[in-house]
């Protein structure tokens, strides 16, 4: 049975896009059909993240005005065969993503993917109420940062009230993916520990990522993480997480970059 | 400028951030009209304790705290001193 994932966290920058590209190729990897879903009609990046932007030709929008259909906006990955994207509007009007419409196409995607995983864009409007609408599941992205907790918490809120799950009176399975985490900061309680942010948002643990360099080199080459460097920490990390979402039950651990000499001696940096 | 700060004698500031947050988010789910346990304990507890004494409701704390076995609630409430010996303190 598909399943209906949204990736949301309220605040901006906290890693949305990234974690989509991420847990979405790692559950590919794990042979999972899996389409990628953008939501954020005039700043689409996922397309940029995945390493397809010149590949796109119809995006969403075409899809629910009837100009396209799904077939011809759906990007396949070149990497890992069972991936798919499927493109925001870059330059349409936002209110042309109707309710009617996104339902119409999650309901399709519903039948021909185990995972649809819908990339949510920041804030609390439209693109983002409509992204969580249909979700079974939630990842909530989040910080440890006090800002991007309030935000987050504000986030599961709507998913309690705003979906059609909650509207049935279902529970909504959300998950908290912790995001840029610094291990040797969190211990000199210079930033929020994981217990801190679970025990302030009360929502299960899915995923540690660690700030890395491998994250930011993977979107620059249009790579998600888990492709561009298998064996970096946050790919296993988010390998791990899509584990989880398969039914794992493993324990989480806080990743850490292996430090070379250079770290290893001076201290501090590599964490 | 404090010269102990140079030598790191500096306090951490994740547990500000932990405390800060717990309370306004306490509020701002009551705002939703969540149900959040510390926020019904505290007006309840509130209740009971202003019908004997006088509190300043801006400084009552009420913190949940989970450890391993044990989860704790550590009620902090400051009671007003009588307004007979306020009045002497002002004069």
């Amino acid at each position: 049975m598909a399943q209906v994932l949204v990736v949301t966290s309220g605040k901006g920058g906290v890693g949305k896009t990234t974690s989509t590209a991420a847990l979405g190729a790692a559950l590919a990897q794990e042979g999972q059909t899996v389409v990628v879903v953008d939501f954020d009609v005039g700043l689409r990046n996922l397309d940029l993240v995945l390493g397809a932007e010149r590949r796109v030709v119809y995006d969403m929008i075409n899809v629910i005005q009837g100009q396209a259909n799904l077939n011809q906006a759906l990007i396949r990955d070149k990497r890992v065969e069972t991936l798919y994207l499927l493109p925001a509007s870059q330059t349409r009007d936002k209110d042309a993503l109707t309710d009617d419409g996104v339902a119409r196409i999650i309901a399709e995607l519903r039948e021909r993917f185990d995972w649809v995983i819908c990339d949510s864009p920041a804030g609390i409007e439209r693109g983002a109420t409509l992204a969580m609408r249909h979700a079974d599941i939630a990842v909530i992205v989040t910080n440890p940062e006090v800002s991007s907790v309030r935000d987050s918490d504000r986030i599961i809120g709507m998913l309690d009230s705003k979906t059609e799950k909650a509207e049935r009176g279902e529970w909504m399975d959300k998950f908290l993916l912790l995001t840029r985490y610094d291990h040797a900061r969190a211990q000199r309680g210079d930033m929020l520990k994981t217990e801190d942010v679970l025990d302030i948002l009360s929502i299960p643990l899915l995923g540690i990522i660690p700030e890395s360099q491998d994250v930011l080199r993977a979107s620059n080459v249009g790579s998600p993480v888990t492709i561009n460097n298998p064996s970096s920490a946050p790919a296993k990390a988010y390998a791990e997480a899509a584990r989880r979402l398969l039914g794992d039950t493993m324990a989480v651990t806080v990743p850490r970059e292996k430090k070379n000499l250079f770290g290893m001696l001076f201290g501090r940096r590599a964490a | 400028m404090n010269p102990f700060r140079f030598f790191g004698a500096r306090a951490n500031s994740a547990p500000q951030a932990r405390e800060r947050l717990q309370l306004l988010l306490s509020h701002e789910r009551a705002l939703d009209g969540r149900s959040d346990l510390v926020v019904i304990l505290r007006e309840e507890i509130l209740k009971v304790i202003a019908k004997h004494v006088s509190i300043d409701r801006d400084k009552v704390r009420v913190r949940m705290g989970k450890h391993d076995t044990l989860s704790t609630l550590e009620v902090d409430l400051e009671i007003r001193a009588p307004t007979s010996s306020l009045t002497a303190l002002a004069s």
